[in-house]
């Protein structure tokens, strides 16, 4: 029993302070939803000569969201800068909803950036507001005005300004590269966390976004290890004999669900982190697997073979009873709950090969949200619009994105090697 | 920034006193599979697992000397990939002799251990793939105990699909990661 080695590792530290500066993901949207929004995000005025454009990030957010598509700026006849310079009556002309606009001024330290939200047709502000910022966080004030706009205008809470942590590799063969990194939902201010030469798998964020669960082969082994993000340090959580797999967080961050095979067959086992002890809670002759906690943390989805392929089950944990939910087609797995536990995201087999698929929990009705082809590893947005997933785009590993409905897509494709992987965070503010 | 150059270093060490003490060999990565679909030659060095390469440099020397089939109890078979059918870890019939060289070879040489790596192709979640790539090295572990080897001589690690063998989205490629390496 080497459960929770409690000494900190000592590389880690310096593998920490090490915080490479990886080359970012760029977003592509691939299809904007037909029901979007229109809305204009005017460049904000005397913004020239910042370092990021903000009206542009804002833009980019609300359009990869699925429920926006701003106006291009060439069709912009004006670029007022605050309420009373919009005319409404053209910008309604223009079919346009919903209306931002803002200004930037410098401060000693940083920047003051006020902006404002106005409903076009009612001719009326909605929202407007003032932030101050540091020096290098426009892009983080530009997230956070996104995250107004989106909650103002559809009562749901935004999630740009949340983190996606993935996992990297160049190479083939022995020579293989392996890292993890942390990056701003967009893709941009990428920091490699951790590099091998032996696989990493499987992150999974705690719910106060502070850490970081990971099974790395660094032993040549797989162990399942907890990150702090922060300091970097970091704990080997489990390292028994077998599959140390697929860690993930119950709500509350006290325990991790894991498959661990240490028994004979993968099994799913909950981990007290606290006690450090494990406890089994599937148990059948079958590969039980990918474990994934519902939002009330009374209930973990699963994937098992127990009926000849993988198919998604749900174990209540308090009774013990198990329950298949998945049964259109003969693979479905990787199950992940929406925020609201009323559907779940998975992998589904269909005839040309595997896809994002949400399934309803009350009808079963389960709905493909992706073309056929190589999708894995869903995650689902905080705030449950969106979802991440694995995929491949001529070849390599990508990042792609999917709303909730199907509607909209977008791509994160790398510079350079496979991306794979995603985890999008909790919310963080 | 890696974690294993210092990992690396150890193992080295370590492997080459255990090549020393024992004669035990290196190789056993998924280049140097000389037999079964993949047949994608044993000329890249290096591995997986540290001390891969000093290991293999002395088998490869003794190969040299000997210049004979690993047919002795005495030698590490020089077959040690063999490979599976989609979806499934039945150990194929073709594959039944180099499973039965390895077997007599870890019962002559009680001393010997060996770590079965399963891997699949990359059809499926990584996680799920991890349980069948543990499922395919398995079987080969029960083929072995079955034919008298030591369960204490045999150790399983799964990879799942996070080593391939080979790149492409195409049955060529997917045949050749479908597998199982003896590494020694």
């Amino acid at each position: 029993m080497n459960v929770l080695k409690t000494t900190w590792l000592a590389a880690t530290l310096l593998l920490f302070t090490s915080l490479a500066q990886a080359a970012d993901l760029t977003i592509e949207i691939t299809r904007g939803s037909d029901r979007a929004t229109p809305i204009a995000i005017v460049p904000f005025a005397d913004g020239d000569d910042l370092p990021q454009d903000i009206a542009q990030i804002v833009s980019d957010d609300l359009e990869r969201s699925g429920y926006f598509e701003p106006l291009e700026r060439r069709a912009m006849f004006d670029r007022p800068a605050s309420r009373e310079e919009v005319r409404f009556g053209e910008w309604g002309a223009l079919d346009v909803r919903y209306l931002v606009v803002g200004r930037v001024s410098r401060e000693d330290d940083g920047y003051r950036i006020g902006y404002e939200l106005m409903d076009v047709s009612g001719e009326r502000r909605m929202l407007g507001e003032t932030v101050t910022t540091g020096r290098s966080e426009l892009r983080d004030a530009a997230h956070y005005i996104s995250d107004q706009i989106f909650e103002a205008i559809t009562d749901i809470r935004g999630a740009f300004s949340t983190r996606i942590a993935y996992v990297t590799s160049s190479g083939i063969g022995p020579d293989t590269q392996y890292a993890l990194h942390v990056a701003d939902a967009d893709g941009r201010n990428s920091q490699q966390i951790l590099s091998s030469d032996e696989p990493i798998m499987s992150p999974a964020w705690s719910p106060d976004g502070g850490k970081l669960a990971y099974v790395s082969f660094e032993t040549e082994r797989p162990a399942i290890y907890i990150q702090d993000l922060a300091s970097g340090r970091r704990v080997r959580a489990t390292s028994f004999e077998g599959l140390n797999s697929a860690p993930t967080w119950s709500p509350d961050g006290r325990r991790l669900a894991m498959a661990l095979s240490k028994d004979g067959q993968p099994e799913i086992y909950v981990m007290d982190i606290g006690a450090r002890d494990v406890r089994r809670v599937t148990n059948n002759s079958s590969i039980d697997t990918e474990p994934a906690w519902s939002p009330d943390g009374r209930s973990l989805l699963f994937t098992s073979d127990r009926s000849g392929g993988p198919q998604i089950y749900r174990l209540d944990l308090d009774s013990g009873e198990e329950e298949r939910l998945t049964f259109t087609g003969n693979y479905n797995a990787r199950a992940r709950f929406a925020p609201d536990g009323e559907a779940i995201f998975l992998i589904h087999r269909g005839n040309n090969g595997f896809q994002v698929a949400r399934q309803d929990l009350e009808s079963g009705r389960l709905v493909a949200l992706t073309e056929a082809g190589h999708a894995e590893s869903p995650s689902v947005a905080p705030n449950g619009t969106m979802v991440i997933f694995a995929t491949r785009q001529a070849g390599n590993g990508v990042l792609g994105g999917i709303s909730a409905d199907g509607r909209a897509s977008f791509r994160l494709p790398a510079a350079q090697g496979d991306v794979r992987e995603p985890a999008w965070s909790p919310f963080l503010n | 920034m890696q974690l294993k150059p210092y990992a690396r270093t150890l193992a080295i060490a370590l492997s080459l006193a255990f090549v020393a003490g024992c004669s035990s060999t290196g190789g056993g990565q998924d280049g140097d599979s000389t037999g079964g679909t993949g047949g994608t030659g044993g000329t890249d060095g290096g591995g997986v697992s540290t001390g891969t390469a000093d290991g293999r440099g002395i088998n490869g020397d003794r190969d040299g000397r000997e210049g004979q089939r690993a047919t002795t109890d005495d030698r590490i078979p020089q077959t040690r990939t063999i490979y599976f059918e989609y979806d499934s870890d039945a150990i194929r019939s073709e594959f039944e002799p180099v499973l039965t060289a390895h077997a007599r070879f870890l019962r002559a040489n009680p001393s010997a251990s060996v770590v079965l790596q399963g891997h699949t192709d990359e059809r499926g979640t990584r996680e799920y793939n991890l349980a069948l790539g543990e499922r395919r090295a398995d079987a080969v572990e029960s083929y072995l105990n079955v034919q008298g080897v030591s369960p204490s001589q045999v150790e399983v690690v799964s990879y799942g699909e996070e080593r391939p063998a080979a790149r492409g989205q195409n049955e060529q490629a997917y045949a050749q990661n479908r597998r199982v390496v003896f590494a020694y």
